[in-house]
């Protein structure tokens, strides 16, 4: 007989360990999938997850696109810790990447020293105010956060179509949706001659290491934490709750924004329409994927980027849509959550005759 | 551009046409919302659907069969929603993202070797009186059969909500788990119905884009309607009259859009689309500020867990 138990307190090897496993059925379920497709499972598999990161360039490719996940993960941290479902983090980094290019468009012919931090600056605060809509209408209005910051996620991509057709297309571009290329002085510098890489990735570790000193070392890290361990619990303790939630979303959103701003001036170098292949919304499955924890976030946004690039080489040698980077990224929290059972409860083992002998 | 009568009237039939995926998806994941249960899977949902009916069109040829194929997927797939998030307990909102992300994947992978293919004709009824009645002959008539359905659902809806026994069950497990669990309904069972019954409607809802409205299959092309469906409950404010209402006035923009040029308006075609959210945000601040209002329709259970200590 098997006797489903509640547990008293989470084991901390099961809590860091359930991700590996969760990555693990990913990878088996990945290759299942890839069987029923017609595909050799291992073959995929090893064009999935091995191939883009077998050269250095790939690796660059790779730190690139965790680079951004693991901005907004961070930030998403904050809110998901204390209770707040931010789940517009696309919209805050969308709006960020508008604030920071309408900067860096200002000085589109100028060049100095000013510009870069300028425009990053311009970024977080974009963001920031974005993501503190649905803060300040959750505290003031009692309306649902979730709702109100995924609906500002498509405000926020619509407002940026309009920009790059309308009012800040580039006037010699022949009518493409885009804007004008920024000056060299907006552009992030790059790490390494001919790889994609740039400063931006300092951005990340900075916020890893700032957050990680807020989160354990400070009161507010202390505020947040019990909040979300319980409500009741924060309000006796005569915690201002307002303030928390305002703060928990700016800091998310400033992360965004940031992560916005490090698209457009790294890799991209202007405004178009598709600025993030939905990093805002993936970012929360690194979130989860991290423990929101700052050191397991970089670990997962590294994972996570995987199933980027892996898509796309899959794309290349197997003609594979490059969505098929969405089925991993949707099953890794799938497995994640499901493995999360087995940190609540405890399932035993029970011997009938015991279990008769108490009746 | 003559605004004559007869213009007016196609006008709106092409209105309700493109609000049908809008009422589908929604009134199916307003049953879902009022148990209780947050799923913000409705856009996988319709794309797994969309590609499921168009799929099974190609391959068995057979509309009704494509049809119900797609409603099956949509229980299939939300079935691992409801098995995650009501047997392991897991969050409705990361689950539910989830579930999109997952679909969007995997609908592109199962379409792969649909792309291009031309759709069928689906059977349109009472198409004679359609051309011969000015004005309330593309409103009323020539639609296909899921638009008729799509039209009666939310009155259905809102029967089995007020008047019926099980509607009341849906509405106590939504507002109060823990007092109807006391009285011997069990809470897990009536929700795992409710969400496969909101997969079913999302299923369908992708069907009619992939099958009626658009026949074709192009990779992500519910394009947010799934989100907009979300939106759209909460505007009703989680009534299945005003979602009707909401879906009709949502499909008015989108065929407002198209009409834009037309007409020689200088509002940005953005604008209109950002409408529906805006919208939504505005619903949604009215009815939060006054808790009463909110309390009316709102599942006070929305999106919580529900554990029974066994």
């Amino acid at each position: 007989m098997i006797k489903i138990e509640k547990r008293n307190d989470v084991p901390t090897t099961l809590y860091f360990l359930t991700p590996f496993i969760a990555i693990f059925l990913t990878i088996i379920g990945g290759g299942i999938i890839f069987y029923f497709l017609g595909f050799n499972p291992i073959e995929a598999l090893k064009f999935f997850f091995v191939t883009p990161i077998s050269n250095l360039y790939g690796f660059s490719e790779l730190l690139l696109k965790a680079t951004p996940l693991c901005l907004i993960a961070i930030g998403l941290s904050f809110c998901f810790k204390s209770n707040n479902w931010n789940i517009g983090a696309e919209g805050q980094l969308t709006f960020g990447a508008i604030v920071g290019g309408g900067v860096a468009l200002l000085f589109y012919d100028q060049e100095g020293f000013y510009i870069l931090p300028t425009i990053i600056i311009a970024g977080a605060l974009g963001g920031m105010f974005f993501a503190l809509i649905p803060a300040v209408l959750k505290t003031y209005f009692n309306t649902n956060e979730i709702l109100v910051s995924l609906m500002l996620v498509y405000v926020s991509k619509l407002l940026l179509d309009y920009l790059v057709v309308g009012p800040w297309s580039n006037p010699e571009g022949f009518n493409f949706p885009e804007t004008r290329q920024f000056s060299n002085s907006a552009r992030m510098p790059l790490l390494f001659e001919g790889l994609r890489i740039h400063a931006g990735i300092f951005l990340a570790l900075l916020a890893v290491m700032l957050s990680w000193f807020v989160l354990y070392k400070t009161y507010l890290g202390f505020q947040i934490k019990v909040s979300g361990l319980s409500l009741k619990t924060a309000k006796y303790a005569g915690f201002k709750g307002k303030t928390m939630i305002l703060v928990v979303f700016m800091i998310s959103g400033a992360c965004a924004g940031l992560a916005g701003v490090g698209e457009i001036t790294g890799p991209i170098g202007q405004l178009h329409r598709m600025i993030s292949p939905d990093y805002g919304f993936t970012a929360i499955i690194v979130a989860f994927l991290g423990r929101l924890n700052p050191f397991g976030i970089i670990f997962a946004s590294l994972i996570v980027a995987l199933t980027y690039l892996g898509a796309e080489t899959a794309q290349i040698f197997l003609q594979i849509p490059k969505y098929t980077g969405q089925v991993f990224q949707g099953m890794i929290l799938f497995f994640l959550l499901a493995s999360d059972y087995l940190l609540f409860f405890k399932i035993k083992i029970l011997s009938l005759k015991k279990n008769d002998l108490r009746h | 551009m003559i605004l004559d009568i007869s213009f007016i009237g196609i006008l709106i039939g092409s209105i309700m046409a493109s609000s049908v995926p809008l009422i589908l998806a929604a009134s199916g994941e307003l049953i879902t919302e009022r148990s209780g249960v947050l799923n913000l899977g409705v856009e996988g949902m319709m794309i797994i659907g969309a590609i499921s009916g168009f799929a099974l069109m190609v391959i068995t040829d057979n509309l009704f069969l494509a049809i119900i194929g797609s409603m099956l997927s949509g229980v299939i797939i939300s079935l691992i929603f409801g098995f995650l998030t009501q047997s392991l307990l897991t969050n409705h909102v990361a689950t539910g993202l989830a579930l999109t992300i997952f679909g969007i994947g995997l609908s592109a992978m199962l379409g792969k070797n649909f792309v291009g293919i031309p759709g069928k004709d689906f059977p349109i009824l009472f198409e004679s009186l359609k051309e011969s009645i000015p004005f309330f002959g593309p409103i009323l008539f020539g639609h296909s059969i899921i638009l008729y359905f799509a039209f009666v659902l939310p009155f259905l809806t809102s029967y089995f909500l007020k008047k019926t026994k099980l509607g009341l069950i849906v509405r106590a497990v939504g507002d109060s788990p823990t007092s109807a669990s006391n009285q011997g309904i069990n809470v897990i069972l009536v929700r795992y119905c409710c969400i496969l019954y909101g997969g079913s409607m999302c299923g369908l809802a992708g069907a009619y884009l992939s099958l009626i409205y658009t026949p074709q299959w192009i990779e992500n092309m519910t394009a947010g309607r799934g989100w907009i469906a979300l939106a759209l409950v909460v505007f009703a404010t989680w009534s299945p009259i005003k979602v009707l209402i909401g879906a009709l006035i949502f499909g008015g923009i989108t065929i407002m859009q198209l009409h834009m040029q037309a007409v020689g308006l200088r509002i940005p075609v953005q604008f209109l689309s950002a409408l529906p959210y805006l919208m939504t945000i505005i619903v949604l601040v009215v009815i939060s500020r006054d808790s009463r209002k909110i309390k009316l329709n709102t599942p006070t259970s929305l999106a919580k867990i529900f554990y029974k200590e066994k």
